[in-house]
């Protein structure tokens, strides 16, 4: 018993070195080599400044811009030191409460819209980080942007298409854009 | 289900199937010591650990040894972890300066990372330090999966073997699991993700000025920190704004690896595989989904390989594979139809070219419901638990599945090495009914079934549904525990009877809803993981004993082929009863309610 209580620690001893320090510090060397951009968490800057992470989402709410999906992190949306769902239920009546309200207020956005809003647009994503909103939703969204900013609808649309992704094999991923990206490339219009 | 639906399934199960024979055949060559390409690579530093570690590696042990090493190494393991975390503000690679973590949370992550659950009640990036996370958590992840296979390895031992004792060598088995299967895999797969944009650094955490600042209110509170209340006793909201938003880093990749490949689950993360530097893509949720499933689907083959005749592996693949299938539909279907509560609010859930549709509460957009679901279904059959979506707000039917996936006793693929020991428990208890019903002496693999390992086979799947249904009776009837469901009515229950299933499971995914980090659910969980993972590997053990000693008898007309379509039948038909006769008066206070109100007008 005594030998194998020697055996069992320095086992782990061994083990903590080889999987705990060497292993993450290989890959970490290798990354920073092959990777550099995505290991340092694909950062945007512009101009010598950290405007955010290609991955991560921000918040959108001026009218001027594509609006990301909702956010369930407290206490400010896309709050990236606490990623999270809202883990509401089907049936809970906070969830019903909040989607009513976020259809209202995308209506107040754009009055003359009344077409049904498309589904990720007043859900909570599962990070409260989502980079992404649907094709749908971007489209949904083009002519309030358009009116906006004084540009033609087709310009925007033709925005949203060129930053379309999706379908990748044909089964992987789903029809989006990223809203970063996109409002970016707005800002740049002239 | 939608064409991409079905589609996913299909390139998945293709990809996971190819993966089954070379790397099945792999992993018998090197846990049987048998000349490989790896063992030439690292034949050192195998041989160093085993001096370092005064072992012999020719020396095998019986069954209670093995057990007893077993034991020792994972209780040393939660040992290290504990302390590592309590010490974790004194010790380097700490940039945020973060705090120990409070005593009951410390135990219970110790003991959920050593029993290859990864329930985390903590929120990991602002509580665990880079240190705590690598050389804690992620080693862990590392020898819990060894822990696993070498167990399943002992099984097919038992079964392979014939009039010995011995079983294996623990200190060896453990080693050469780590060195030669789980640390090149997870090597691949972290460089891989890290192309599709999950992190990998020791940066501090970075401060990016938003393109658009952000107002939000909180709740407002007073110099010693209690919120203000109005005069109408309702919370005073006062009103900020920002300009930056944090970004974690970390070195994501490395954890993230193994953290699917050895059916972990615990996240770097609190959104766990739903954020983004976790999982940035499609192709990196495909990857994730894979590495899930590839070792315990390919152990089916070792086992085939190892006793002598590959089609009993297969036999045992068949039966994961006709449960998997049927089980992704149903999810898959509910959660595509959508919330009709949503779509009677004026929201669009209808499939089209330019979205997934469906209910997105609690999803990401870049896996729509497809890359949802079958990340659902496949973290729940195994005992990983790692969650690229938010089990909490599916619709009833669609949370039902991972709750079921886990109480049919994760055998489909099921966790690393669990997977295949306990289904190969349901097939002693398998062939011991069908010998009932035809009046023979049950066998398997040419082994007799007697008194012994039929009391052994009903203790390790009876321990499970005994601690969860157990634990959430508790939780239910005392106020600490009802205190921890967020959700109101059924869906309050389910969260509780998910949190026990998935600890009784060692799975670690959660309706997440739930709020566990009181010292009620810490200590109550802890003790269900610990009693779930180690009272049937102990069973298991001494089962591979048992057999191992027996001798081999022959086939003859009698005896009841193991590899066939009866046989597969026989197999489901076994975990289907015994899990759903359990669980089913449970699951009808849970999602069977909830289904029913929310179609209900």
């Amino acid at each position: 018993m005594k030998n194998m209580l020697r055996t069992a620690s320095v086992l782990l001893a061994a083990m903590v070195v080889l999987l705990g320090v060497a292993y993450p510090l290989l890959i970490t060397g290798v990354a920073r080599v092959v990777f550099p951009a995505q290991a340092a968490g694909s950062l945007i800057v512009r101009h010598g400044r950290l405007i955010g992470s290609r991955l991560i989402g921000q918040p959108f709410s001026d009218r001027r811009y594509f609006w990301s999906r909702p956010s369930a992190t407290a206490p400010q949306p896309y709050n990236g030191l606490d990623s999270t769902g809202s883990n509401l239920g089907p049936l809970n009546p906070a969830l019903l409460a909040q989607v009513h309200a976020r259809i209202a207020a995308l209506r107040a956005a754009d009055p003359g819209n009344t077409a049904p809003v498309p589904v990720d647009l007043v859900t909570a994503s599962a990070s409260g980080l989502d980079p992404d909103i649907s094709l749908a939703a971007a489209y949904y969204q083009a002519g309030r942007v358009a009116r906006v900013r004084g540009l033609r609808v087709a310009q925007v649309r033709a925005l949203i298409a060129a930053h379309a992704r999706g379908g990748s094999l044909g089964v992987l991923g789903d029809p989006r854009v990223n809203v970063l990206e996109l409002n970016l490339a707005l800002d740049a219009m002239k | 289900m939608t064409a991409q639906s079905w589609g996913l399934l299909a390139l998945f199960l293709a990809a996971a199937l190819l993966c089954v024979k070379p790397l099945g055949l792999y992993l018998a060559r090197v846990m049987e010591g048998e000349p490989n390409p790896a063992a030439r690579i690292g034949g050192h530093l195998e041989r160093l650990i085993y001096r370092l570690c005064g072992v012999d590696p020719g020396a095998e042990m019986g069954w209670k040894r093995y057990a007893i090493a077993l034991l020792l190494f994972n209780t040393l393991g939660v040992l290290l972890l504990y302390a590592l975390q309590r010490l974790q503000y004194w010790l380097p690679l700490n940039p945020e300066h973060f705090a120990a973590p409070s005593p009951d949370s410390a135990f219970n992550t110790a003991v959920s990372f050593v029993t290859n659950t990864n329930w985390q009640s903590y929120v990991p990036e602002t509580t665990m330090s880079y240190l705590t996370q690598m050389a804690g958590l992620a080693v862990q992840n590392f020898l819990s999966a060894a822990t696993g296979i070498v167990v399943a390895i002992a099984l097919i031992r038992g079964l392979a073997r014939h009039s010995v004792r011995a079983i294996g060598n623990f200190w060896v088995d453990v080693t050469r699991a780590t060195l030669y299967v789980l640390l090149p895999l997870a090597a691949v797969i972290a460089l891989a993700l890290v192309s599709q944009g999950v992190i990998q650094n020791f940066s501090t955490y970075r401060q990016a000025t938003l393109v658009q600042p952000v107002t939000y209110s909180q709740p407002a509170t007073d110099a010693a920190g209690k919120p203000l209340l109005d005069s109408a006793g309702q919370p005073v909201l006062s009103t900020l704004s920002t300009t930056t938003q944090t970004l974690p880093m970390g070195p994501v990749a490395s954890q993230e690896a193994i953290k699917e490949l050895g059916t972990n689950g615990g996240g770097f993360f609190n959104a766990n595989s739903a954020h983004p530097y976790e999982n940035p893509t499609a192709l990196s949720n495909f990857i994730e989904m894979l590495a899930i499933v590839l070792v315990p689907a390919a152990l089916t083959y070792t086992f085939g390989h190892l006793v002598g005749d590959t089609r009993q592996g297969w036999a045992v693949l068949a039966a994961m594979l006709i449960l998997f299938v049927p089980l992704y539909a149903l999810c898959n279907h509910s959660e595509q139809l959508g919330n009709p509560r949503l779509t009677a609010l004026g929201a669009d859930q209808a499939a089209s070219a330019l979205q997934s549709g469906g209910n997105m509460e609690g999803k990401e957009v870049r896996f729509g419901i497809a890359g949802s679901t079958l990340f659902a279904t496949a973290t729940t059959v195994t005992s990983t638990g790692a969650v690229d979506s938010m089990h909490d707000s599916y619709t009833p039917l669609g949370g039902f599945v991972p709750l079921l996936d886990m109480m049919l006793g994760e055998v489909v693929f099921g966790g690393i090495g669990t997977g295949l020991y306990s289904m190969l428990v349901f097939a002693i208890v398998g062939v011991f009914i069908a010998g009932l019903m035809i009046g023979r002496t049950p066998e398997y693999i040419g082994k007799k079934i007697e008194a012994f390992e039929m009391k052994m086979s009903s203790i390790a799947i009876l321990v499970m549904p005994f601690i969860v249904l157990t634990g959430t009776a508790v939780a239910v009837s005392v106020a600490a525990g009802r205190a921890g469901a967020d959700n109101p009515g059924a869906h309050g229950f389910s969260e509780i009877l998910y949190g026990f299933t998935s600890a009784g499971n060692n799975n670690g995914s959660a309706f997440a809803g739930i709020n566990a980090n009181t010292p009620f659910y810490n200590t109550i969980l802890a003790l269900v993981m610990w009693l779930g993972r180690f009272w049937p590997i102990v069973a298991v053990l001494a089962i591979a004993g048992s057999l191992a000693a027996k001798k081999r008898i022959p086939v003859s007309a009698g005896t009841m082929p193991t590899h066939g379509p009866t046989f597969i039948a026989l197999l489901i038909g076994t975990v289907l009863l015994v899990g759903a006769l359990t669980f089913v008066p449970a699951l009808a206070l849970g999602p069977i309610v909830e289904q029913l109100m929310l179609w209900s007008r």
